[in-house]
């Protein structure tokens, strides 16, 4: 019930934060944790409570962006009919992905290769093909209103990426609470025995892809929204699936807020190099990097991991 | 379409690529055989040791092939370094954690050379550079020729080193049993330093013979580093003489995927072959079964 209470105080906040602050910088600052939340927290479902690390996250993003646009561009979709086409189509990819890897025993370094491999062959499909704009990429045309789902201020944008971050939190929330959760946990930690006691450990490994891969989706759906245009390399390029997992790891995995906070530490590090280290490419991952291997080797429970109760 | 002028030169091209991708790819199945860990930092050290012989290229007018000496050595120092140093404290007895590290790690790496020194692509010229030789009547360049040498040249030294010497073996008992090798007086730690070590001066070797006929830029660990894993994976992880020959088979289907199908779509089929014997065979073509 606590967490409950702090997910909806988180809402209440951000809610009532346009109110409050006009400054587009604060608010952007506000959208882009929130949605690296949810990225992050799609990784964490999986990676966290399923403890199947994914090294290409990737692949669901960009498949949310790239079903977004082609709906949206060459099928005429409008972008809310769009938004649960390319969600169920990033679930999709999920279940077809761990129905694959999975069923062949895949796990530890190896599942995390095969996801980047597939990370990989989806960015040489898209770059290649024409309906996915190729090496092009695809660009959304702007038409602001809230009927299709982009938006002239901020504040729509702030909504928008709230609603989603809000699902992938009570998701988080579900799997602390409900016997698949427990069962998902099971597995993560045993999974022999989590067999041995009658758990379906092939499903319930295939149900957290899939909705792992709907909640990415979803990300990559906001993105298009946001920034209007996709390509090969945005969609299914190594960062985006980097972003995800130093997230849910740095704030710690299987918790649920543990995204929450690596998103915020993250861009609150990147901000304060950005002003006060250097203003150059690169310098914000070195610390990113830095900080990743920093927090497996001393904090292996990521920054969540400082507020739970010691037992 | 398969005409055999175009087809002969492009497997010939397919085999040296191969023995430089072969080259890559032993340092890595040598860390996963002994270790049991995937270094996922591999393709960044590459990059790193490629700008360490462009530099030495570049400020002190050393040839490519001369720096061999200078960056095998120094190579190992930092693998063996990094090992000592971060990764043996960073496990805490989990596969995943040093994963992650070594991600950390090739973040780090690799924007630490975006910063430095910028995101241009650099090239060496050397008077060999554009040489062709005629190989059974198809031209080829000479440092892919160089290359392709030198890949089996470390092969042999490899396999001499893990075969005859007193480091082998015992690099050879914590592979297969830690704790006995604990036990009959091994210093495991070491030999799994010497192991990395080991791993990253094949990438000193290998860049050396790479950079002439190829370019440095701060991403260019990536394209080698999935291809390293295909070999790998394809060859069984931990053995050598997979690896050579699952470079050479990754050279040839590159080549020939790219005469058919163009060069954007021609790689897909290294990664088909790689999501295919992960998923089908994931000993490897001559690994043993785990």
């Amino acid at each position: 019930m606590r967490s409950l209470a702090l997910i909806a105080l988180l809402v209440l906040v951000v809610a009532l934060l346009p109110l409050f602050v006009t400054s587009g910088f604060a608010l952007n600052f506000v959208i882009m944790v929130l949605y690296a939340t949810l990225l992050g927290q799609a990784w964490n479902i999986l990676g966290g409570f399923g403890g199947q690390f994914s090294f290409g996250h990737a692949v669901f993003f960009g498949t949310g962006a790239y079903a977004m646009s082609v709906l949206q561009i060459k099928l005429g979709f409008n972008a809310w009919l769009a938004l649960p086409c390319a969600i169920a189509l990033g679930g999709l990819v999920g279940t077809a992905l761990g129905a694959l890897s999975f069923r062949y025993g895949l796990k530890g370094s190896y599942f995390a290769l095969v996801t980047l491999a597939f990370a990989e062959v989806f960015r040489i499909l898209a770059n290649t093909f024409e309906f996915t704009g190729a090496g092009v990429g695809l660009q959304l045309p702007l038409q602001e209103s809230a009927a299709n789902l982009q938006f002239a201020t901020k504040t729509g944008y702030l909504y928008t990426a709230l609603a989603l971050c809000t699902i992938s939190l009570l998701v988080a929330w579900w799997l602390k609470h409900s016997r698949y959760g427990a069962w998902l946990t099971a597995v993560r930690d045993n999974e022999d025995s989590a067999a041995a006691l009658g758990v379906n450990a092939f499903r319930v490994k295939l149900i957290a892809i899939t909705i792992s891969g709907a909640l990415m989706a979803s990300g990559g759906a906001f993105y298009v929204q946001m920034y209007r245009y996709i390509d090969p390399h945005i969609a299914y390029g190594s960062s985006i699936s980097v972003e995800a997992l130093l997230a849910a790891i740095i704030g710690g995995m299987g918790t649920i807020f543990g995204p929450l906070l690596g998103a915020a530490v993250l861009h609150l590090l990147s901000e304060l190099t950005r002003n006060y280290i250097a203003n150059a490419p690169g310098v914000s991952l070195i610390i990113y990097g830095a900080l990743l291997v920093l927090i497996i080797m001393f904090m292996p429970r990521g920054i969540a991991g400082l507020f739970e109760r010691k037992r | 379409m398969l005409d055999p002028a175009i087809l002969f030169p492009s497997l010939l091209n397919g085999l040296t690529t191969g023995a430089v991708y072969a080259l890559i790819a032993l340092g890595l199945t040598l860390i996963y055989g002994v270790l049991h860990i995937i270094n996922f930092a591999h393709g960044a050290a590459l990059m790193m040791a490629l700008y360490g012989v462009y530099f030495l290229h570049e400020k002190l007018g050393i040839d490519p092939y001369l720096s061999l000496p200078i960056m095998v050595p120094v190579m190992f120092a930092a693998g063996y370094g990094t090992y000592r140093g971060v990764i043996g404290r960073a496990s805490h007895g989990k596969d995943e954690n040093i994963l992650l590290i070594t991600l950390g790690l090739s973040i780090i790496l690799e924007n630490a050379a975006l910063y430095f020194w910028n995101s241009d692509t650099r090239s060496i010229e050397t008077p060999y550079t554009l040489s062709m030789v005629n190989v059974f009547g198809a031209s080829i360049s000479l440092p892919k020729v160089v290359a392709f040498g030198g890949a089996l040249a470390t092969t042999v030294i490899l396999l001499l080193i893990i075969g005859k010497t007193d480091l082998g073996r015992a690099i050879r008992a914590c592979a297969k049993e830690r704790q006995g090798a604990k036990l009959v007086g091994i210093n495991v730690d070491h030999v799994f330093a010497m192991s990395f070590g080991i791993g990253l001066a094949c990438l000193g070797a290998a860049a050396c013979f790479l950079l002439p006929a190829y370019y440095v830029n701060p991403q260019v660990g990536n394209g080698f580093v999935l291809i390293a894993f295909t070999i790998v994976v394809l060859g069984g992880m931990g053995s050598f003489v997979g690896a050579l020959l699952g470079g050479f088979l990754i050279g040839i289907v590159e080549s020939l995927g790219g005469l058919m199908l163009g060069e954007s779509l021609g790689q897909i089929g290294i990664f088909v072959i790689f999501i295919a014997v992960l998923l089908f065979r994931p000993q490897g073509l001559f690994g043993a079964k785990a």
